[in-house]
Formats: structure tokens, sequence, C-alpha cells
């Protein structure tokens, strides 16, 4: 099913936790909501959820206008980020939940209901768990089952709130690696959201890069991590260096010294250079290159992270430089981004 | 200040602390506990063993023993479930509602703890009486409340009202809302979800309050001597026959009927906590 | 569900909740306000000069003076107790705890009557200890000491079982780093432990109060009702009903309704100060 937000707008007592947002999401396609808290990430999960209802714009689910509908009617699977489980039902009731709700003519028969869950828990590798209560379960293993219970009800739209913050590393890396098994099997539509930029690009088709209530950036993890589209999706995508350059005649200048870089078409005045550490070659300090003092030095397992001081100005900014280069304490060191982007402003 | 100082043995009855204190309060705890309550405790039980099983089950057995009891306990079942559904009502009420005036009907759920019995009893009595503000309604309709059994009733719904209400609220107010949430993206309907998800839930509070106020409707007393009429055999209550028997200087039978009453309240409690212990192994909350 | 709230899924319709909030106000009116209306409206219908005369009345002024009295031995001596056994039981680690709060418990379950009965075979006749206290010329049953007694059975357990939650969820960590600073044990019970626990003590206080105040069934079985001697308020209400008096029954029980109101409100604002998670003790 094809999920479309059409500039939707969402207040809180007059707190925008939405501004104009727009969405395309392709049928099959999972793709997270990723961004810091308070980004609106979860209000859109919420809205498209029929949680929550916009106070501007509309959601569609193929041609169908979703926002005149409740969340009963909506038939979305929603996993909370803490499970939200039914305590006093055993796993295999949590799970037939939703079938048995539904209206006597659409209700399938007790041993039915049973069997579907019973298939489920087995698809979501439960077996033999089934008379366990929620309580007795493990973090990993609760989740497991607010899956299946989500999947009972053979949602148009599957649909996850941070679903492994509250779960130890460990257990969250496996538990990523198995929700795209089950995504590739199934083939729902789904949406998931999360802070965490390593679970996005690992697992999702598509990311959706979210600041303060907008939409950064749509792409996928290859476009989001290489060609970051704005500051903001710079710096919050993985480890990144930042200095305040000039651009004259397409070319870039630190403190009027040229950098030997160019300004990929960003026009000439004030700008921000964004690189990341790990993407730099050392070179003589001769070259027109950065050129800086060494502040700090840290051997980590395969590299060594420096920290330089550069320019008159007090610009401080970190690289990653083989472990052999010996980098010593107010030594100086001249390296160039290999790949690089420019921001104007 | 003495410092208690651990033994070397193996099994030791308390945690070394460097808390000074532990031999006084806990000697003076004790001491006092054991004067003003366990010692006289016993008492009854010593009197009641006194009499030998036979003259103690001739006692037990006796007519208007056995009637005052049955008539103590339906009444005050009665009362409980009546608590139980209405306490949850009104906490239900209370948590999830805005309306003028909540914060005041909320102080005056505990109306029943500060209020003195013996009040609380001659007003029930006052208004449903036949000719009080509510009774006269009734008695067209043939119904008469005060000085029967329905009298006992209420003034024991009066008396156990707080008891489920207080029990209900805080799991009410802790209740997650992602789980309402999480019942209906799964098509449950509000009733659904009220009547499959969140009653259950509340379960063993709801039965936590009903003991409380089950136990406490039993041995009442003050408020239920104006309203019951006292009519042997008919609403007389077994507090009261204890009251009687001790007024006739029949001290064996006093303690009799006392034991009985005693040996009802330990299973009360003993059944509290099983039903919270129960509650917790299942759900992890108390 | 209309369609109207289709767009909030976890409350209900306007209309369920109205009818529900409506059940629930004529379920506490009849069972708790109107009763609460009726006492002052019963008390005034001879106007306010009956309702002073009725307090002023040499028996009632006794039946009020015993109660203060009685409510001025029991509270202070059951404050120290529930301090003593709170410190004990929160502040240390042994076996027996939770035997040891279920002991304190023990009067919330038991009958008010079986509080009095038990003092009566202990000290009434027949019993092992009433000789001895009469041959001393002391008199328990049927006299002050017995109405005290009784009160103090009924009331033991409310501020111990206030206080051991509230000192629980402290724990020790203030107390031990006041002895490490050298403070002696009084020291740090006075200057960190009490302005700890100094709203959940009052609390007590108040309940514990307000039930030695207005104790029936306890002090019914004790006190052999001698007019002007042994007779509390409650109890004087009792009387003067029994005497079809009912005005001024239902004076008396006016100033105590008012007793109990006070202290509702009191008991509103401590839980404002010190929060409802500690004061929501239910077993009163």
């Amino acid at each position: 099913m094809e999920v479309k937000v059409k500039n939707v707008r969402k207040e809180f007592d007059k707190f925008p936790a939405l501004k104009d947002v727009s969405l395309n999401i392709k049928s099959g396609e999972l793709i997270a909501l990723l961004g810091p808290s308070g980004s609106g990430k979860t209000t859109l999960l919420r809205l498209i959820a029929g949680l929550d209802f916009p106070n501007v714009g509309a959601i569609y689910f193929g041609d169908q206008d979703a926002s005149q509908k409740s969340v009963r009617e909506r038939n979305v699977g929603f996993v909370f980020q803490h499970y939200a489980l039914f305590r006093h039902m055993r796993v295999l009731d949590n799970v037939g939940f939703g079938l048995k709700v539904r209206k006597k003519g659409d209700r399938p028969s007790k041993a039915e209901i049973e069997r579907r869950a019973m298939e489920l828990l087995d698809f979501v590798q439960l077996k033999g768990l089934e008379k366990r209560y929620p309580n007795q379960l493990s973090g990993g293993q609760r989740q497991r089952v607010a899956l299946a219970r989500a999947l009972a009800i053979e949602p148009k739209v599957l649909l996850l709130d941070e679903p492994f913050g509250a779960l130890d590393a460990q257990v969250r890396k496996e538990l990523r690696r198995w929700l795209r098994d089950i995504h590739d099997k199934t083939g729902h539509t789904t949406v998931f959201v999360t802070h965490d930029q390593e679970e996005a690009l690992e697992l999702a088709d598509r990311v959706v890069v979210m600041s303060q209530g907008r939409i950064e950036q749509v792409g996928t993890p290859d476009e989001i991590y290489d060609t970051p589209n704005s500051p903001a999706v710079f710096s919050f995508i993985g480890e990144s260096s930042k200095l305040p350059v000039s651009i004259e005649n397409g070319q870039l200048y630190l403190a009027d010294r040229p950098l030997g870089l160019d300004a990929k078409g960003v026009p000439d005045g004030e700008g921000q250079l964004f690189f990341r550490p790990h993407d730099v070659e050392v070179v003589e300090t001769g070259e027109t290159a950065i050129v800086g003092t060494v502040v700090v030095s840290r051997r980590t397992a395969g590299t060594r992270q420096v920290e330089l001081e550069v320019g008159g100005a007090k610009e401080r900014v970190e690289i990653e430089i083989p472990v052999d280069h010996p980098a010593t304490s107010r030594s100086r060191i001249a390296f160039r981004p290999k790949k690089w982007s420019v921001f104007a402003g | 200040m003495s410092v208690v100082t651990s033994s070397k043995a193996r099994w030791r009855w308390k945690q070394p602390s460097v808390i000074p204190g532990f031999g006084l309060t806990l000697g003076f705890a004790i001491a006092y506990l054991s004067l003003i309550v366990l010692i006289p405790l016993a008492g009854v039980a010593w009197r009641s063993a006194a009499l030998g099983w036979d003259e103690f089950f001739r006692i037990a057995t006796d007519a208007r023993v056995v009637a005052a009891l049955r008539t103590s306990f339906w009444t005050a079942g009665l009362a409980a479930v009546i608590n139980a559904v209405f306490g949850v009502i009104v906490a239900w009420v209370l948590v999830r509602y805005e309306f003028p005036g909540r914060r005041l009907v909320d102080a005056a759920v505990d109306l029943p703890f500060a209020l003195p019995t013996a009040v609380a009893g001659i007003a029930l009595t006052a208004l449903y009486a036949s000719t009080g503000w509510i009774g006269q309604y009734f008695v067209d309709w043939g119904i008469r409340i005060a000085y029967t059994p329905t009298g006992i009733v209420i003034a024991l719904i009066f008396i156990g009202l707080p008891f489920v209400v207080r029990t209900v609220q805080p799991v009410l107010e802790d209740f997650d809302s992602e789980v309402e949430e999480a019942a209906a993206t799964l098509g449950a309907s509000r009733t659904q979800t009220i009547f499959s998800i969140i009653l259950p839930a509340l379960f063993p509070a709801i039965l936590t309050g009903f003991a409380l106020a089950f136990g406490r409707a039993v041995g009442e007393y003050g408020s239920v001597i104006f309203i019951a009429g006292n009519i042997p055999y008919v609403s007389e209550i077994a507090p009261l026959l204890i009251v009687m028997r001790l007024e006739e200087f029949n001290y064996p039978a006093a303690a009799a009927i006392g034991a009985i009453m005693l040996i009802f309240a330990f299973i009360i409690l003993f059944a509290i906590n099983l039903i919270q212990a129960w509650s917790r192994r299942r759900y992890g909350h108390g | 569900m209309g369609r109207a709230d289709f767009r909030n899924p976890v409350s209900e319709s306007r209309r369920a909740k109205w009818i529900t909030i409506f059940v629930a106000g004529v379920f506490l009116a009849l069972v708790l306000f109107i009763p609460l209306v009726a006492v002052f409206v019963e008390a005034f219908r001879l106007g306010w000069g009956a309702v002073l005369a009725a307090i002023t009345q040499p028996d009632a002024l006794a039946a009020i003076r015993l109660t203060l009295l009685v409510a001025a031995i029991s509270v202070p001596l059951n404050m120290v107790f529930g301090v003593a056994a709170a410190w004990a039981i929160a502040k240390y680690e042994f076996k027996g705890k939770a035997f040891l709060t279920t002991l304190i418990d023990l009067p919330f379950s038991v009958s008010p009557v079986i509080a009095g009965l038990v003092y009566v075979l202990l000290f009434g006749t027949g019993s092992f200890l009433g000789p001895i206290f009469n041959s001393a010329g002391m008199q328990i049953l049927f006299a002050v000491p017995g109405v005290v007694l009784a009160t103090m059975f009924v009331t033991f357990p409310f501020v111990a079982r206030e206080l051991i939650p509230l000192m629980e969820d402290q724990g020790t960590g203030d107390e031990e780093a006041a002895i490490s600073l050298g403070a002696s044990g009084w020291q740090t019970f006075w200057r960190v432990t009490l302005p700890n626990i100094k709203w959940g003590l009052l609390y007590g206080v108040l309940l514990s109060n307000a039930r030695a105040m207005g104790e029936f069934g306890a002090v019914s079985v004790v006190s052999g009702r001698l007019r002007g001697e042994t007779v509390t308020m409650p109890l004087h209400i009792e009387i003067l009903y029994n005497e079809y008096n009912f005005a001024a029954a239902f004076a008396v029980a006016a100033l105590l309704a008012l007793l109990a109101l006070v202290t509702l409100v009191l008991k509103a604002l401590l839980e404002r100060v010190y929060g409802r998670d500690h004061a929501g003790a239910v077993r009163h």
C-alpha cells in the first residue's frame, strides 16, 4: 500500500510539531524516519496511524483519503517502543487480539484465530512461548510478540516507533537484521522511527531525515551519507568536521589561504565546508591544503584521531589519519578532504 | 550510642549497618506492639481455647450466632460488590475526566475514613428511615430501608466506599495509554478496549479493594447498629452479638464469637496478600 | 461510538463521559454528600441556640473533654511507636521484617468491637490481670484507662503505616552520610531524618487523630457509659439518640462532622505538599 503525506501541519497547544510536511512512501518500501528527539518523527508516524490527526493537510492510503478514517478503520500495524503488550493476556491471546475484536461477520473461528496466532509466533521465532505472560519474557521477546500482534491483522502499513529503543545493544543488532528479514518475507510497506542513524542506514531502503518539524532530506542510505543536502543532515549523519570558509571564483579559502578545493557551484561569499574525518589524505605541508597544529591525538583501534587547530582563527577540526603517522603534540599537519560538501552561509 | 556488632555466625538475621538505634527502636516497637495488640489478642484465643472444643462448637453453632454471622457476611459481601462496581466508576471519573468540582469530589471520597461511624450511622438512619428524605420515596414502592438488612447494606457501602476507589485510582493513573492505543490500532472499539483490556488489568486492584472493603464491613459496628434495627435472626450483626454477650457478662460466649471473627479477619488478610503476590508475579505490579 | 469522535482513539464519547459522571455523582450523593448535609440540617433544625445548648450542656462538655484527653494521650504514644517501628523496619535489613509489618497492620483488619473485647477479657472478671490492678486500686475497665487503651489499639497502625513506605523509599543514604560526618544517632534523627519525614508524619498523625476522636465500637465496649466520666463524644451521641433527643444528638454529631471536614481539608493540603504517591495508603 502506497502512503502519501500531503502538506501536513500538526500543532500541540500552539506548538508546531510538524510544519508543512509532505512525503511519498512507495508500496513495499522499508523507510526510516530519522531525527533527534523533538524533530517530529514520532508525530508523523502517529498521524499516519491515525492516533493523532493533522491540523492541516491530508494523508492518503493509495488513492483513499485516510484523514477521515479512525485508527480502527485504517488497519495499520503499530509497534510501540515500550511494546504496549496486554499484561493480563498470554502471548497467544495478545497475538490473536486483533482478530478476536473483529465484527461478527469478519471474525475467524476460535480455532482459526489460535492457528493463525501460532503460525505468527512460529514466524517470529517464539514457538513454545505461547502460554507465557508478557512479564515472563525478555525485552527482545516482547518486541517480537508486539510485531506478531501487529502482523496478525494483515495490516496495510506496518508502523514501528523506535522499535529497538528500549533494548540493549546486542539484542538490538540481532533484531535489526531479523526485522529486515521479516520485511523481505512479508513485503509490507513499513515505516519505522529511530534516532539511531546506524540503524536507519543499515536497515532502510530510504531514509527520511527530520529536524525541527521539517523533512531535511529523503534518500537512499548512500545518498544521505555521501551527498547530504544541508548542514543539518551532514552534522546529524555520521561523523563530520566543519570549517567556515570563504568562496572566491569557485575556490575555497580559509583566512585568505587557498585550500585547493572546488566550491562545487556554491556562489561566492561566505560558506561552510563539511567533510568526514576519515575521508581525508595527509599531504606535504608545502602544498595548498588545510594546515593545522595538533592539539589532541588519540589512538583508537585502527586509526589515529587527531584534533587540529586550524588557521589563526581558533577553529578546531577532527581528522582520522593512519596510525603510523606520529602526529606529535604541536606539530603541523596538512591535509585535504577527499570528499566534501560546501554550503552557503 | 551503641553500635550493634554483627556476630560471626554464618546465618545472621540482621545485615550490619552503621546507623545506630536498631536495638532501641526495634525493642520499643516490639514491646509496644506486644502490650497493646498481641498480648490482648492472644487473650481471645486463650479464653476461647479454655472453653474446650464442645463448648466452643455449641456457641458457634447456636442458631442466633449463626444467623448473626450470616447477616454480617452477606450484607458485607453485597456492600463490597456494590462498592467494587461503583468504586471503579468513581475512580474512572476522577482519573479520566475533567469536570467542575473534581478535586472536591476526590477529597470527599475519604469522608468515610474521617467521619466518625456513629455520626454516619445516625445520618444514614435519618435519611433512609421511612419518613426520611430518601426513605420516603422508597416506602411508596413498598421498600423499607432503615431497620432492615437493606439498611445495613447502605451503611456498609458508606464504610467501604473509599477502599475500592483508592486501590483502583493509582493503578488507573499509571495505566499506560499506549496499551489503549495498541488496542485501537488492532481494531478494538472503545467498549472492547475498556472491557477486555483496561478492566482486566485493573482486576487485581479491584479484588484487593473488594477484600479490604469486605473485611472492614464484616467487623463494622458503629454505623450499622443505628440503621439495622437489630432484630434477632433478621438484622442482628455478629459484632452486636459480641457486645450483647459482654453486657450479660457472658465472656466465654463473647470470646468464642470474637475468635470466629478473628479467624475470618486473618483469612481476609491472607487472601489480600495472596492476591498481591499473584498479581506481582503475573503482571509485574502489585 | 459516533463519527464525531473518531479522532480520539483513547477516550469515550461525550455522551458516555457525562453519563458516567452522572452515575458516579448520583452514587456519591446518595451515600456520601446527602448524609453529610443531613447531619448539619438535622442539627440546626431547632436553630443555633439549640445547637449551642446541646454542646455546652455539662455531659456534652465532659464528653468533649474526655475525647480530647483520649486523643491527647493515644496519638503521641502511637506517633512515638510509629517513628520507632518505621526506623527499625525501613533503615535495617533483618529477617521477619515482612511479618512484623503485617502484625503492625493487624488492628486495621480486626473489628473495633474485638478491639474492645480483648481488653474486657484481659481486665474483666475472671481475668488474670483485672484483680491485680483492682487490688492496687486501679480501675482499667469501665474507666478512662480502658477507653484510652481501646483507642490506642484501633489507631495503632496509622503513623507507622504512613512512615514505613516513605522511609523505605528514602533509603539509608542520608543517615549514613550524616553518621560518616560524625553526627550522633540522635543528631541524625532530629536534623536529617525528621525533616525528611515531617509531612508524612503529620499525615499519619492527622488520620490517627481523626480516628481517635471518632472511635465508637471499641470504646463503647470498654467504657461502661458512666455519664460525665467515661462517655466520649461518639458515645454521647448514641446516648442522646437512644433517648430520642435527636436534635442534641445531631448537634454533637455536627461538631464531629466538622472535625472530619477539617481533617479532609488538611489531608488534601498535605497531599499537595507531600505528594499523593506516598499519601495513598489505603488501609485506614
